[in-house]
């Protein structure tokens, strides 16, 4: 595994509007932001869910779908930029049986580093997901140049244990991708999903000690608001960047990885995290009579 | 939160992007609105103005002659105010001969031909000033179905639809639309002495409390009446809400091939923009 120690990492954090089901216009605007991250100083820069495609896609899921491949003309040229900096871009994965994914790549030197497909797709309220998309079935930290790295999409951050399982994992870094339609309008002045996503993703990288980056859609969709408003917290919970609500913007912050030494030596969650009793007692709950979630 | 007030300045940003988002992704960049004189439209001008730029809003009052004067002045106030374009188109001439064809034609049918009359001068000018219709419908006279199908409900688009009476109320307050619309009773004014919370027959605020309960919060209408809600009121309102569906849809069509409009031809009207 690689170690984090002693680098500091630039995170570019790329909220942006896309054309809904224009895939080389998305393109287009992908390669523009990774120039501009780039002259920025950025080593590594996170684009949202489905990134290249636009979010309620419905119908369009199967006719937008791409393979992250050197001769698929759209990841070629991803590929070509991943030469000057780390890229994670959001896309509709189709395998090679046919089934779509709402996935997230990350991309370096050139070459596919690891596929993440949402593995909880939120089919209720608002949300249609499930009806258009496949489950993903795996939830697993990488190795990259700049450590060991978690990716979720979404509602995968929104259930607890994916942050969990990628933090045993070895991820000190969870990088999250979003489409959040904004919603719960009342006397505060955040929405009810905005103060949700914060609260969650601050609490995440203060219980697990790790950095959390979020990336958040910007623009509209029919009558859909997506909040913008992407963040990075340090290993203490601390908010060290975040981009405007409600508008597209390119939010960029300087890791310093030193900070999970420094925060660990502090507080040990990690250390003294209970994995063999969490399985003991994963296994009772599973196990009982009637099994399942209680 | 388990009450109606808002933040106006987070509605006011998200709707005049939603606006401003809606109507340039389609190659436009001018709007037109009916300005009755009271507060929706206005409400829904004063956005679209923030939104587009005031000379690219065409604000257009079209009195019949049993309007009232007020209803005029107070369009020209949201007028003058922004500074936006404006018209005047009397319909008069244009719905009495329908009136003269069948004079028996009760209030309800006048009030209907009006609307649909006012839709026919908007949608002509839509074309002519190359401007998409922007709607003033709120969520409570949606939910309540309080208005004319294909008539004042006809938009492209509408910012309003998601906000209760009472906070397009609260909203108007904030950005400063003139005291005498915020003031003064809502109405139709398709006939003399019309007004909404007359012909409804209970007011916003009270309506406005329930809908909350039973639509944003899910309460059932038992939950509603142990809640403080008169029974009779609850039921009354529960119905008008399910009689009115209709209003809020597209009409149904026959389901006969493997793939149909609406069941699973599914795109967004966003597509490809």
């Amino acid at each position: 595994m690689v170690s984090l120690d002693g680098m500091k990492l630039t995170i570019a954090l790329a909220q942006i509007n896309t054309r809904l089901g224009d895939v080389e216009a998305n393109l287009e605007k992908h390669l523009s932001i990774a120039r501009q991250a780039r002259q920025g100083g950025a080593d590594l820069l996170v684009f949202p869910e489905l990134s290249l495609t636009g979010y309620v896609l419905q119908d369009l899921a199967s006719a937008v779908a791409l393979r992250p491949t050197a001769d698929d003309p759209v990841f070629r040229q991803l590929f070509e930029a991943s030469q000057d900096l780390d890229l994670v871009v959001g896309f509709v994965d189709e395998d090679s049986r046919h089934r779509f994914y709402i996935a997230s790549a990350y991309l370096s030197r050139g070459s596919v580093v690891h596929i993440h497909h949402k593995v909880y797709l939120p089919t209720y309220g608002l949300f249609d997901e499930g009806r258009f998309f496949a489950w993903g079935d795996a939830v697993r930290a990488f190795d990259t140049r700049f450590g060991r790295v978690g990716m979720l999409i979404c509602e995968d951050f929104w259930h607890a244990s994916p942050p969990y399982l990628l933090w045993l994992d070895g991820a000190d870094l969870l990088l999250l991708a979003s489409a959040s339609p904004g919603r719960g309008l009342t006397a505060e002045p955040r929405l009810d999903s905005t103060r949700w996503v914060e609260q969650i993703n601050q609490a995440y990288a203060s219980l697990f000690t790790i950095f959390v980056a979020h990336a958040n859609r910007a623009g509209y969709e029919d009558g859909l608001n997506f909040w913008g408003g992407s963040t990075v917290y340090d290993p203490n919970g601390e908010l060290l960047a975040q981009g405007a609500y409600h508008q597209e913007a390119l939010t960029l912050a300087e890791l310093d990885l030193n900070q999970l030494h420094r925060t660990r030596a502090r507080l040990p969650l990690l250390r003294d995290e209970r994995t063999a009793l969490v399985m003991r007692e994963m296994s009772r709950i599973l196990g009982s009579r009637d099994a399942g979630i209680r | 939160m388990s009450d109606l007030i808002i933040n106006p300045d987070l509605a006011r940003r998200i709707l005049t992007g939603f606006l401003h988002s809606e109507i340039s992704r389609f190659g436009f960049s001018r709007a037109v609105i009916a300005l009755s004189g009271g507060l929706d439209s206005a409400l829904s001008c004063y956005l679209t103005a923030e939104a587009l730029g005031a000379q690219n809003v065409l604000a257009i009052r079209m009195p019949y002659k049993t309007s009232s004067q007020d209803s005029l002045d107070h369009a020209q106030l949201v007028i003058d105010a922004l500074g936006v374009q404006s018209m005047t188109v009397p319909i008069t001439e244009m719905v009495e001969p329908l009136f003269e064809r069948f004079p028996d034609a009760s209030p309800v049918r006048r009030g209907n031909v009006m609307a649909r009359m006012r839709m026919i001068v908007l949608y002509d000018q839509s074309e002519a000033f190359h401007g998409l219709v922007v709607g003033t419908g709120n969520k409570t006279e949606i939910l309540l179905g309080y208005s004319t199908l294909y008539g004042d409900s006809a938009c492209a688009l509408n910012p309003l639809g998601d906000l209760y009476k009472t906070q397009v109320r609260q909203l108007s307050r904030a950005i400063g639309i003139p005291e005498p619309i915020l003031n003064k009773p809502p109405s139709a004014d398709l006939w003399l002495g019309q007004t909404d919370e007359g012909e409804l027959g209970f007011t916003y605020e009270e309506v406005d409390r329930l809908l909350f309960l039973l639509v944003d919060q899910r309460y059932s209408p038992q939950e509603c009446v142990q809640a403080g809600f008169k029974e009779d009121f609850v039921r009354r309102v529960v119905e008008r809400v399910r009689r009115n569906q209709f209003k809020r849809v597209l009409p149904p069509i026959a389901k006969l091939t493997n793939r149909t409009v609406g069941y699973d031809f599914l795109y967004l009207r966003d597509w490809g923009t």
